[in-house]
């Protein structure tokens, strides 16, 4: 009996201690971080919401349906979510000047995932962020395009259709799983035509590791609910009819894709170019489709190129990488307007190249992704 | 000077006096310089004296803070404990971590709503101080002093300030040097932590110099 009673006497006040700590801590963030009702103003007044303090700024908008693109899921890393915080802000949070360059900072850009709501706030947001919102869909049918790239294709449930540009995207809900404790986003440009709007179509490859599309490739199944928000982003065709480039890699095919099957669906004749890399013929898809819409189009053409073509590929096409095989076609671009998308590494080269061809830098568009 | 100081301690031992308490715990007892506590942070955070400042002062007010509240426990709790047979010297680690971290959660929270400038110039600098070591090391040496020096409640008071304070003046004279260093020519090999260490290496020798200045 005498030997127990330490351990319990050492046990409670190893207990006594540790809940007071508790208890004051909960007590200190009842009281101490509490910042009552705060306004966020929206593109001067063009929207009022009110929100409970303490939450980030990208939090509290999504909370009120207003949808700020996040890659990294508020961590401060991928700087998506950079917004013009006008009034309120408060002082730069170290998190956030590795991420704002000198003009931004004097611009009151802000990260706003690093930016917690403490009093009322006036803030900028883009048009086309107030016209995106949530959507429920279920995966209607799931094709292999390559060895690792998939379609998907989601059927919307709630709302029931989706107003979109050709070229715009989605960022896509991996729910938690396995390893993965939360909820991540990952953006994917639509592949299919907005004039189907109860349905959209995300072109998908597979990267090692990768927490969304090791979901999409190993768990996610026809009839599963799927969930997302967009549209978003400025990559889209230009009011103009100047001639097209386009130059895309891979999973890059999705926005060049929706956009000249809308083209030829409205009758838009604008001469268009279209150069799409990959490393051999098991990588290409939808060339019969698109090569059928090169022959019946004048204005389209059409230039797939392989880079390491295999013997057994029997390929007669254009060989080399896509910015060696866009040097040879292009000769003045002068008057042409470029639309890139692709790889990081793939849209900078060709990017250079483009510019060396004299195409000004206004009129080069891109969608890089990595 | 000298020749007063350990007149002064002669006559005040076994409670040393809080004068001689502050001058030990802050120079000839430099938790950091003596004892290398705490070496991470101020490794790291040294090379700005912007910075240095906000973390130096973090380290300071937590280490004089969680001393008294540590001693406090242990001189109330522990030690009346100890007859019964619980392990007073075991559970003080335990409890005296537990502390520490509680502290400096609730710190943080102070700051926030007292200061957005400060919170963000002490803020992201307050998760590491729950495992500075110095801090912990203060408080059990606290107790050390307790149980031989004869220290009391504003003796410990003084010294966990004044062992702060000491952090707090060698981060700040590192980051002076460091700053003073960065436009001269230090060997590719040695550049940043290496040719801290061996400053810090020197800074030490200069501090316990003052060891005779108080006897033991």
């Amino acid at each position: 009996m005498t030997s127990v009673l330490p351990i319990i006497l050492a046990a409670a006040a190893a207990c006594a201690v540790t809940t007071s700590l508790a208890a004051m801590l909960m007590l200190a963030e009842r009281y101490l971080v509490k910042y009552g009702t705060c306004r966020l103003d929206v593109n001067s007044s063009d929207r009022v919401i009110e929100v409970k303090g303490g939450k980030s700024v990208l939090e509290s908008l999504k909370a009120e349906g207003i949808f700020v693109p996040s890659a990294c899921g508020g961590r401060g890393t991928c700087a998506y979510c950079k917004l013009k915080i006008t009034e309120g802000g408060g002082p730069v949070a170290p998190t956030e000047l590795a991420l704002l360059s000198e003009q931004e900072l004097s611009e009151n850009v802000r990260i706003t995932c690093q930016v917690k709501v403490r009093n009322d706030m006036s803030l900028v947001v883009p048009e086309h962020l107030l016209s995106a919102g949530e959507y429920r869909g279920v995966v209607e049918r799931i094709t292999d395009l390559t060895h690792d790239i998939k379609n998907l294709r989601i059927r919307l449930v709630e709302p029931k259709s989706i107003k979109y540009q050709p070229g715009q995207y989605i960022q896509l809900e991996a729910p938690a799983y396995g390893s993965n404790p939360e909820a991540v986003f990952r953006a994917y440009s639509m592949s299919s035509m907005p004039d189907e709007d109860d349905c959209l179509e995300l072109i998908i490859r597979l990267v090692p590791g990768g927490i969304c599309t090791t979901w999409v490739f190993t768990m996610l199944a026809e009839g599963d609910e799927v969930r997302f928000n967009g549209p978003y982003g400025d990559f889209h065709l230009s009011e103009t009819d100047r001639e097209m480039i386009w130059i895309a890699g891979g999973s890059g095919m999705a926005p060049f894709w929706s956009m000249v099957r809308h083209m030829a669906a409205h009758d838009m004749a604008r001469k268009t170019t279209y150069f799409f890399g990959a490393v051999r013929a098991r990588d290409l898809f939808l060339v019969e489709e698109l090569r059928k819409l090169d022959q019946h189009h004048e204005w389209f053409t059409f230039v797939p190129a392989l880079s390491a073509p295999a013997d057994e590929d029997n390929w007669d096409g254009e060989t080399g990488r896509i910015t060696d095989v866009v040097d040879r076609h292009v000769s003045d671009g002068s008057q042409a307007e470029v639309y890139l998308c692709g790889s990081p590494g793939m849209v900078d080269a060709a990017g250079r190249v483009v510019t060396a061809k004299g195409i000004p830098p206004e009129r080069i568009f891109f969608d890089k992704f990595g | 000077m000298t020749a007063m100081l350990a007149e002064t301690a002669a006559q005040l031992s076994p409670s040393p006096g809080l004068w001689i308490v502050l001058i030990s715990a802050a120079l000839t007892d430099n938790i950091l310089l003596t004892r290398f506590l705490g070496m991470c942070p101020f490794l790291s955070i040294s090379k700005q004296l912007k910075s240095a400042f906000g973390m130096g002062l973090a380290v300071m007010i937590v280490t004089g803070c969680t001393c008294v509240l540590n001693y406090l426990l242990y001189v109330h709790l522990l030690l009346p404990l100890a007859p019964y047979g619980v392990p007073a010297e075991s559970l003080k680690l335990i409890l005296f971590i537990v502390v520490i971290a509680g502290f400096v959660q609730l710190l943080e929270m102070v700051i926030e709503r007292i200061s957005l400038k400060l919170y963000f110039s002490l803020g992201i600098f307050l998760p590491l101080i729950t495992v500075n070591c110095a801090i912990l090391g203060a408080s059990l040496f606290m107790v050390n002093n307790v149980a031989g020096k004869g220290y009391d409640g504003w003796d410990v008071l003084v010294y966990g300030f004044g062992a702060g304070a000491g952090w707090f003046l060698a981060i700040m004279l590192m980051a002076g040097i460091r700053h003073r260093i960065s436009g001269g020519k230090v060997p590719a090999g040695l550049q940043g932590v290496g040719i801290t260490l061996i400053i810090t290496g020197i800074m030490a020798m200069a501090f316990t110099i003052f060891q005779g200045m108080i006897r033991s």
